[in-house]
């Protein structure tokens, strides 16, 4: 552990103290790490004065980070230790040029020109004609397989991607999924724009996770400037993220349902789903919640109404929503659709490093709001859950319990009587020279983490960002082994990950 | 006369009675739903419209749609409608139009090939495995009608003094016919729990997944048709349940339109109460039905010797 520094979730560590060690040592520490049952958070390169570095923030029960240089290539981890390095390998050799050597599938993340100037890992010359999806897929050989292509334009109002299957009869043997289609460069972007816009780009990473990136975003900016955020923003925060969590949860059970053309459910999930947005509406006047969490606290202030009128419809709702998850998880046809459908075993979530209700269905209980508090997570009950069979009636089970646990926890935090001293707009503020900051939050879909560093002038020099859809979409191509290629939307809606939180 | 009539009615309100399905769905769902008129309205938009054919596919996927409609549509021609005898009638018609309906699906597979989409022929593949098995029950239930009525045409079964009722002597063998019936419907029209008529998912569909290229007026034939190919059916049941009224023409006409009725509402309660089966389960479905009727058959050999 020599080679490891221990930091705290939304702390400001100096970038002096982070370990700096060789390449070998690097990947050694990593490796010996991640064997004893540790997990990736972040795993990237930055360049600065003509140096780049690669950075990696490790977790067990606590934060780890270390450092090393880099030449044009280092040893891949991914083939030799485990499964959870393979796409943060890929995104560096994308994003600066550098080849993991020996690494077993390396090709493109999203599609673009690398940062560094250095030649393109795979070859693409983007300046050119390359689009996304210039990639030649893996392809299963015979007489009795069929490929079938979907996306990256699909029916039905989604993201673009693109999944290929290769299948015997109705079997699928093998998804790939490509992704990039989406791709804006919101890492690069966010180091180059005024500090005011920052939390308003973080809200547009994920359109439904707006709330979720940019706590991390302004917990890491307060972090930065020395901002402490008084306990009744921290409610409105924490009551906010928990929306979010509820509103989507709803309404992919709803879409789950709607998958298996059980429609009452669909429809009656749709519209509470609406409920809950329009409590984000009466949080802030928006129904994503965009707007809200500044750096130092909430741009409005929780006063008795909103109070009320959230209070109000919880207790109108809670029932309804009861009521509703009962006839959805009652009905046998659909416990027939979702039971043993997508299964992904522990052991697999585990190599891939699954995270959110997709890990937490395959039996790892990681919780971020639990293993690493923010807001005001510490002083709130936990949930757990026991149906960790991994397939789809576990992923629509977690998520249900989560909504119950979400309702309890508003409902805690609306009888507080902390109100925020005064609205927080947002401001320029001096952050501190040569720092590293690593914010965790526990989106709705799992862990999102942010990392940011600053230069010897308080200037942001690397922001990354990472979705919990990072690690996740690979636990999706495995969900679908030996499944039947109908059953592909359901597993899909299962997890449904993002696509704009991956490409970024 | 009122035959044809009759004939021209029933064509006339084919495309109302799926949204009384689509009506009894949004009921059961709490939404208002689309208007009862919205296939009309869906059909008149189609006949606007051009129809916009792929470079790659050949005369093949132009003939499916015609074919397949000109299919669905001859079956009405020899069932009797709301108490009329139908327009036409000869011994075996019955073999005739299920193979002509054959005929129909055939074409549509085969335009669905010729666009050489994986889709097209996923969605091919399934709807020949799953209408294979479904001709199993069809047949079934007729050799079960020529050993109850000593007759093989639409006419003689469902019109006038013999007609096969669950009145009849022989009424508690229908009860599975209808059961029967009722399950290969949902089969050959693709509706929940085979297949799902509202999904966009291509991936998980049976029969829309194969007219996915098809548009315009091209699409509006293959939709009329379908209406068509579900009106059959429900009359085939609505026959079934029809109690002999001695009474005049238009009595038995609106009796025969409400449980008409009936049946697309129980569609549409089918729908709205479950979930669709596992792709894999689908052949149990359908072979259950069959079995039902292969026991109503064996039974008529024990009393009708």
């Amino acid at each position: 552990m020599d080679n490891l520094l221990q930091i705290a979730n939304g702390e400001v560590v100096r970038r002096a103290d982070i370990p700096d060690v060789s390449v070998e040592t690097f990947g050694m520490t990593l490796a010996e790490f991640v064997r004893n049952g540790g997990f990736v958070v972040q795993f990237f390169a930055f360049a600065e004065n003509g140096i780049t570095r690669l950075l990696a923030v490790v977790r067990n029960d606590r934060l780890y980070v270390t450092s090393c240089v880099v030449g044009a290539e280092f040893p891949s981890l991914t083939g030799w230790v485990s499964e959870k390095f393979h796409m943060f390998e890929r995104e560096i050799a994308e994003q600066y040029g550098i080849r993991p050597t020996a690494h077993p599938w390396l090709k493109m993340v999203r599609y673009h020109r690398n940062y560094s100037g250095a030649d393109d890992v795979f070859g693409n010359d983007y300046g050119g004609e390359e689009i996304p999806g210039k990639y030649g897929c893996f392809t299963v050989e015979g007489e009795a397989i069929h490929e079938v292509a979907v996306g990256p334009v699909h029916a039905g109002i989604i993201e673009p991607g693109h999944f290929r299957f290769q299948c015997a009869g109705e079997e699928v043997l093998h998804l790939e999924i490509q992704l990039g289609y989406q791709h804006r460069g919101v890492e690069r972007l966010l180091p180059t724009v005024p500090q005011r816009r920052l939390p308003i780009i973080c809200e547009a990473i994920a359109g439904d996770t707006a709330i979720g990136h940019n706590l991390c975003c302004c917990q890491a900016l307060e972090a930065l400037a020395g901002l402490t955020v008084d306990v009744g923003a921290r409610i409105v925060r924490t009551i906010a993220l928990e929306l979010e969590r509820i509103a989507n949860h709803l309404g992919d059970l709803g879409a789950l349902s709607g998958d298996v053309a059980f429609n009452p459910p669909a429809a009656y999930f749709g519209r509470m789903r609406g409920d809950f947005l329009n409590l984000l509406q009466v949080l802030c006047g928006n129904r994503f919640g965009k707007g809200l969490v500044r750096p130092g606290g909430v741009a409005f202030v929780m006063g008795d109404e909103q109070r009320k009128l959230i209070a109000a419809k919880l207790e109108e709702i809670t029932p309804q929503v009861k009521n509703v998850c009962d006839l959805l998880f009652s009905a046998h046809t659909v416990q027939a659709r979702f039971e043993n459908t997508g299964i992904v075993s522990r052991e697999m979530a585990e190599d891939l490093g699954l995270v959110g209700y997709a890990g937490r269905a395959c039996g790892l209980p990681y919780d971020a709001r639990v293993a690493f508090p923010s807001e005001c997570y510490a002083e709130l009950p936990h949930n757990t859950n026991q149906m960790t069979s991994g397939d789809v009636y576990s992923r629509a089970t977690v998520r249900r319990e989560e909504i119950m646990h979400s309702l309890a926890l508003i409902e805690l935090l609306l009888q507080r009587p902390e109100t925020t001293a005064k609205a927080m707009m947002m401001e320029e503020r001096r952050l501190a020279a040569d720092s590293l900051v690593v914010t965790i939050n526990e989106g709705w879909r799992g862990e999102i983490a942010h990392c940011v560093l600053t230069g010897a002038d308080g200037a942001i020099v690397r922001y990354k960002v990472k979705d919990p859809s990072f690690h996740n979409w690979t636990g999706l191509a495995m969900s679908l082994r030996n499944q039947g290629i109908s059953d592909f939307p359901l597993c899909n809606k299962s997890y449904n990950l993002s696509y704009c939180g991956f490409d970024l | 006369m009122e035959s044809l009539l009759s004939f021209m009615l029933a064509l006339l309100l084919a495309p109302l009675f799926p949204g009384i399905i689509n009506r009894t769905k949004a009921f059961v769902a709490g939404k208002q739903g689309p208007p009862l008129l919205m296939k009309y309205y869906t059909l008149a938009k189609l006949c606007r419209k051009g129809s916009v054919y792929s470079t790659s596919s050949s005369f093949v996927f132009k003939m499916g749609p015609t074919v397949s409609f000109t299919a669905a549509l001859m079956p009405l021609l020899f069932i009797p409608l709301a108490g009329t005898a139908p327009l036409f009638s000869f011994h075996g018609d019955v073999i005739v139009l299920f193979y002509i309906m054959g005929i129909g699906r055939f074409f549509t597979i085969a335009a669905a090939l010729d666009t050489a989409s994986p889709f097209e022929g996923m969605g091919a593949a399934r709807e020949a495995f799953f209408s294979t098995l479904a001709e199993a029950t069809i047949f079934a239930v007729l050799i079960l009608f020529y050993r109850v009525s000593g007759s093989l045409s639409l006419a003689d079964y469902f019109h006038g003094e013999n007609a096969v009722s669950l009145a009849g002597p022989t009424g508690a063998l229908l009860l599975f016919v209808i059961v029967a019936m009722f399950m290969v419907l949902l089969t050959e029209n693709s509706r929940v729990p085979v297949d799902d008529p509202q999904t966009h998912l291509e991936l998980t569909m049976i029969h829309e997944v194969m007219i996915l290229d098809h548009s315009g007026p091209d699409l509006a034939l293959i939709e009329l048709g379908a209406f068509f190919k579900l009106l059959f059916y429900s009359v085939f049941i609505t026959h079934l349940l029809q109690p002999p009224v001695p009474a005049g023409i238009l009595v038995n006409g609106l009796l025969f339109y409400g449980i008409l009725t009936l049946v697309y509402v129980a569609v549409g309660v089918t729908e709205s109460t479950m979930a669709r089966f596992k792709m894999n389960l689908v052949p149990k479905y359908i072979l259950t039905s069959f079995t039902l009727v292969f026991f109503a058959a064996i039974l008529t050999m024990g009393f009708m010797q």
